[in-house]
Order: C-alpha cells, then sequence, then structure tokens
C-alpha cells in the first residue's frame, strides 16, 4: 500500500506560520481546502444522518432483496444478505472516522510531549528519544501495525491503538522539527531574558508558533488511516464482523462482484471519497500556513 | 556521510531485533500452548517449553534467536514443523519480483509524467497529472486490484484473476500473472512519485543556473535533463526509498487478494494461525529490506551528487 507524504518533510516543517484568521474569503482563495472541506462535509452528513433515518438497516438481513441492484428503496444497492449498502457505508464511515480520529488524537497527545522533549530538553536524552523513533520509524507503516495487532488480537480498539503507534514517532518528528526552529526565533529568545521559565517558554511561546506543521501533518494522517484501516479489516485483521468496515464489505463484496459490481464498487469510492477529502484539506493548510511554499508549487 | 549513515544503521538493526524479538514474548498465552492445542497436560507443555528453551533467562533467549538469525537459521514454523528459512527462501524471491516490477512501473511512468507537469506548469497535462495522482494516492491498492480482476479478468479475460505462475515455469507466463498485481501496487507509489518529482523540478527550473543554462543558448531538452533533472534527483530518490514501506507493506495485501505465494500471504496466514516465530521472521525480513533500500538510496546521492561524493 502506498500512501502520501508520512514523513515529516522539509514542507511539513517548516517556520512559524504567520497568524492568520480562518475567513471565507481565504477559503474562497484555496480550491484545495475549499473542495477537501466539501468532501469531508458530505462523508459526515452520511455518516451521521443516514444511521438516524434507517436505524438497524446495516445489519438487518433481507433474504429477499439479496443484491438488489442500485435504485428504488436501495438507494446504492444492497449486499448478498439484502443489507442496505448506503447504511452499511454510512456505518463504515463512522468506524473509519472514529479509529482515525482516535488513532491521530493518541499519536498526538504521545507524540508532541515526546518531540518537544526532544527538541528543548538535554541534547543526550533528545539523541536517545531520535534513535529510539528511527527503530520504529523503519518498520513499514502496515507491517507495525500487524505487529501490534498481534500482541492484543484483532478488534476495533487494537486498531485506534496500532494505527496511534504507527503514527506516534511521525508527530513527535514533526513537532520535534518545528519546535526547534522556533526556539531559535528572537522572541524567544526576548521572552527568556525576561525571565521566563522554561514552562512558559515552552508551552506559552514555542507550542502555539510550532503547531501548524502539525495539524497539517494530523490532517495527512487522518487520510493515510482510513487507507490503514481498510486494508488491515481487508486482511481480516482490523474490524471483525458482522461490524460494517469499508475494508471488510471490499473483501467479502469479491465473491459476487461478478454478477453485481456495486458490492465493491459503493465501499471502493466511499473510500476515494474520504481520502481525497483528507488528502486535500492537507494540501490546503499546508499552502495556507506555508505561502512560500504555495509561491513555488502551485 | 556514507560511514556516517552506515553506522546509524547499527543501533536501528539492533533496535529492530530487540523489538521483532519481544513480539513473541508479548503475545499472551504460552507459545508452548500454542503447538500442543487445548487438549495438552501440564506435563507436555513442560517438555515443550524445555525443547524450545523457553525456561532459561529471557537474555539467554534472545542471544540464541538473535544468534540464529545472524547465520540465517530463523527456528521453525509451529504449524508445518519446517524450517523457516527453507520457507523464506521459496517465498521471498516472489515478493521481491512483484514487489521490483510494481517499483519499475512506478519509477518509469510517473518521473517522465512528473517531468511534464512541471514543464508544462499549469497546462492541461499537469491538470491531468496532478488530478491522476491525488486520486492514485488516495485508493487503497487492493481497490484498484478489485477494480482490475472486475474488469480486465472477469470482462475482458485478459489476465488471471488470481495465482502465480512460478519463474521456473515459464518467464512469460510468469509476468503475464504478475501484472495486475504489480500494477495495482505500482498506481499509488507513481502518484505520490509524479507529485514529488513535479515539485522537485519546479524548484530546480526557478534557480539561477537553469535560467543562465537557457540564456545561453542550450536547448530546452538539455536543460531539462542535464541540468534539472539531474538536480532534482535527489528528493525523488528520497521519498522512492521511503515510499518503498509502503509498497513492502502493499505486497501483504496484496498477495493476500491475488493468492500470490509470497512473503506477505504467510504473514497474514501466520497471524491467523498464531503462528508466531513466521510472524517475527517475515516482519524482520520486510524491516531489514526497508533499511537496506534506503542505505542504497542514500548511497546513490553520493553518485547523484559529487558534493557528497567529495565530502565521503
Amino acid at each position: 500500500m502506498t500512501l502520501p507524504d508520512l514523513t515529516p518533510s522539509a514542507d511539513t516543517a517548516g517556520g512559524p506560520p504567520p497568524r492568520r484568521g480562518i475567513s471565507l474569503r481565504m477559503l474562497a482563495h484555496n480550491k484545495s481546502l475549499t473542495a477537501g472541506a466539501i468532501l469531508i462535509f458530505v462523508v459526515l452528513a452520511v455518516g451521521i444522518l443516514i444511521p438516524l433515518l434507517k436505524p438497524g438497516q446495516a445489519t438487518a438481513l433481507h433474504p429477499n432483496a439479496s443484491l438488489a441492484s442500485p435504485g428504488g428503496s436501495y438507494l446504492i444497492g444492497a449486499d448478498q444478505f439484502g443489507r442496505d449498502l448506503l447504511t452499511r457505508v454510512a456505518q463504515g464511515y463512522r468506524i473509519s472516522l472514529a479509529v482515525s480520529a482516535g488513532s491521530v488524537a493518541l499519536a498526538l497527545i504521545l507524540g508532541i510531549p515526546i518531540g518537544l522533549v526532544a527538541a528543548t530538553g538535554s541534547p543526550l536524552l533528545g539523541g536517545i528519544i531520535m534513535r529510539l523513533l528511527d527503530v520504529l520509524m523503519a518498520f513499514p507503516a502496515l507491517l507495525l501495525a500487524i505487529v501490534v495487532v498481534a500482541i492484543f488480537g484483532p478488534g476495533t480498539l487494537v486498531l485506534l491503538l496500532a494505527i496511534g503507534i504507527v503514527y506516534t514517532p511521525i508527530v513527535a518528528r514533526v513537532m520535534r522539527a518545528a519546535a526547534l526552529e522556533t526556539s531559535r526565533d528572537s522572541f524567544v529568545d526576548a521572552a527568556r531574558a525576561r525571565g521566563a521559565s522554561y514552562w512558559r517558554l515552552v508551552f506559552r511561546h514555542i507550542v502555539p508558533n510550532s503547531m501548524g506543521p502539525v495539524i497539517v501533518q494530523a490532517s495527512i494522517l487522518m487520510g493515510v488511516s482510513v487507507l490503514l484501516e481498510a486494508a488491515l479489516s481487508f486482511i481480516g485483521l482490523g474490524v471483525q464482523p458482522p461490524t460494517p468496515s469499508l475494508g471488510l464489505m471490499l473483501s467479502t463484496g469479491r465473491d459476487f462482484m461478478s454478477s453485481s459490481p456495486w458490492v465493491v464498487a459503493d465501499p471502493g469510492i466511499a473510500i476515494l471519497i474520504m481520502v481525497v477529502g483528507f488528502t486535500l484539506v492537507g494540501d490546503g493548510l499546508r499552502d495556507w500556513l506555508d505561502p512560500r511554499k504555495r509561491a513555488i508549487a502551485r | 556521510m556514507i560511514t556516517r549513515r552506515l553506522l546509524l544503521t547499527i543501533p536501528i538493526l539492533v533496535g529492530t531485533a530487540v523489538i521483532v524479538f519481544l513480539i513473541l514474548r508479548l503475545v499472551p498465552g504460552d507459545p508452548a500452548g500454542a503447538i500442543l492445542g487445548a487438549n495438552a497436560t501440564p506435563a507436555q507443555i513442560r517438555q515443550v517449553r524445555i525443547d524450545l528453551g523457553l525456561d532459561r533467562p529471557i537474555w539467554q533467549q534472545f542471544g540464541s534467536w538473535l544468534s540464529g538469525v545472524v547465520r540465517g537459521d530463523f527456528g521453525h514454523d509451529y504449524i508445518t514443523n519446517q524450517s523457516i528459512t527453507s520457507e523464506m527462501a521459496d517465498r521471498l524471491p516472489v515478493t521481491a519480483e512483484l514487489a521490483g516490477f510494481a517499483f519499475v512501473l512506478a519509477v518509469v511512468v510517473a518521473v517522465p509524467l512528473g517531468v511534464m507537469a512541471a514543464v508544462r506548469r499549469g497546462g492541461w497535462v499537469d491538470g491531468i497529472v496532478q488530478a491522476i495522482s491525488v486520486i492514485t494516492i488516495a485508493v487503497p491498492d487492493f481497490v484498484f486490484g478489485i477494480l482490475g480482476i472486475l474488469l480486465f479478468s472477469l470482462v475482458l479475460g485478459m489476465f488471471p484473476a488470481s495465482g502465480f505462475a512460478p519463474l521456473g515455469t515459464s518467464v512469460a507466463l510468469n509476468l503475464h500473472s504478475l501484472v495486475l498485481p504489480a500494477v495495482s501496487l505500482a498506481l499509488g507509489l507513481a502518484g505520490v512519485l509524479a507529485r514529488v518529482t513535479r515539485s522537485a523540478m519546479l524548484d530546480v527550473l526557478h534557480s539561477d543556473y537553469v535560467r543562465f543554462a537557457r540564456a545561453n543558448g542550450m536547448s530546452a531538452a538539455a536543460v531539462v535533463f542535464k541540468y534539472a533533472l539531474r538536480n532534482a534527483a535527489i528528493p525523488i530518490v528520497t521519498v522512492a526509498g521511503l515510499q518503498v514501506g509502503y509498497l513492502l507493506g502493499g505486497t501483504v495485501v496484496v498477495e493476500q487478494l491475488f493468492s500470490i505465494p509470497g512473503v506477505g500471504q504467510l504473514v497474514v496466514q501466520a497471524m491467523l494461525n498464531r503462528n508466531y516465530p513466521v510472524v517475527q521472521t517475515c516482519v524482520l525480513i520486510f524491516v531489514l529490506a526497508f533499511i537496506l533500500v534506503n542505505l542504497i538510496a542514500d548511497l546513490l546521492y553520493a553518485i547523484l551528487n559529487p558534493k557528497i561524493r567529495k565530502a565521503a
């Protein structure tokens, strides 16, 4: 599985972003951000509203509607058990969003302090932390997730934990690079000269001015974790049936796809919309926070 | 710089070995119980624990496992009782061929497209390349695989839907059986590489020496390929090396989808059977491959950039 820039690169670990308010005008100028925000809005709307409108339909069996084609009461078709695919996709979105948001939150909770300590602590401690992160980064993401699943056994919560652990070194590296950059700024020196304590320096000055790259990275990671969740569930090591998951739907749909292609097309397109949404939001945020990059790359 | 890089690899290798070794120890339950099944008597379990060396202190177990690994002895499969080394000898070439095929495909397609997009920035080629790369990055490889099977196997009948013809039987059949899996793996990588190539080329095309070469009357092709691409190569090589990690992860899923008998298929089967020594070995091999590829990427810097070569 090939995933977008997971590694902290020069463009995500740039200098302190200029502070800016979010305005409608900014959205109008930033096509990536607008398009991505619309897609994510659609995903959220489907995920939240559809299961409320059709409660219980994601797992309700209707044998006489087995593999019903799209249209009528089955807007995007039904699976082999006659379960409505639209509500199953919506439930899959809920699981996907919960796993992505949970895993990214976990990575931020663990990664930000680790990165801050590596940047502002003693050089020896920083060096040791970075070498440990190097080891974790040497594991291909899917393999590291498989290792975590091997230890705890498959399941939705373990999936969240596994992806969160995979992301922690990435967040920590981006945080460290951004904090190092910020701590060289003159306003930090000025605060230090005024006699600010270590904690005040870190939390009042360094953290708020280093969050830009971390936020961009978090948005990119949201999209990537949708892919990781789908891949792990697809090979049977993630979400376990009967919980609806987009990856699981693809895996079981394979047996029926020659006669009823919608059983694989629906979850496939659903994943596409979600990941493109998060990727575009990440791109848009990067452009917004780092106008220098926009001037070169766009 | 190269020596330094080689030295930095050593702690990573040791750390990896420790983590991979710990996988088996952190797994809940006793390996001996897993081998013997639910009906084992305590005496049998004790005997198997002694046979496996599980009664010794953990650092001794680590030592003997590591010395085996260094000599190429990965222990025995819990299920088949075969030597894992011989299983790997059968499966590793298959995965290496699949990943290599996909990698070459991605580079051959993506780098020229990225260059074209950068040279004709803002034109229709640029627009198409950018749109396609966003989509190929966002769609998981197994979705491409499923769609490929649907279209090219079930509807058009051009390629087999699953299975693998060993290289030994027929090279043509072998490549034929690998086209769909390799293309599904390559698409995402190609999307990433096209984007990186485009943005690296744009950086370089705006530099003074490119403007100077143009002003000197050098042909457009010579400027792009002799000056710009060579200077844009380092970020492309770096990203390509890092993306090999995702390519290796992708082989796990794609081998599962197409029933290809490689290391990726083995690691999933082994996970589902709680066959932990095999999981351990597969993970170790994937990590070693990833480290090796990135080491090669670093060595390529020296070839691409004379400044780095002289410093070394």
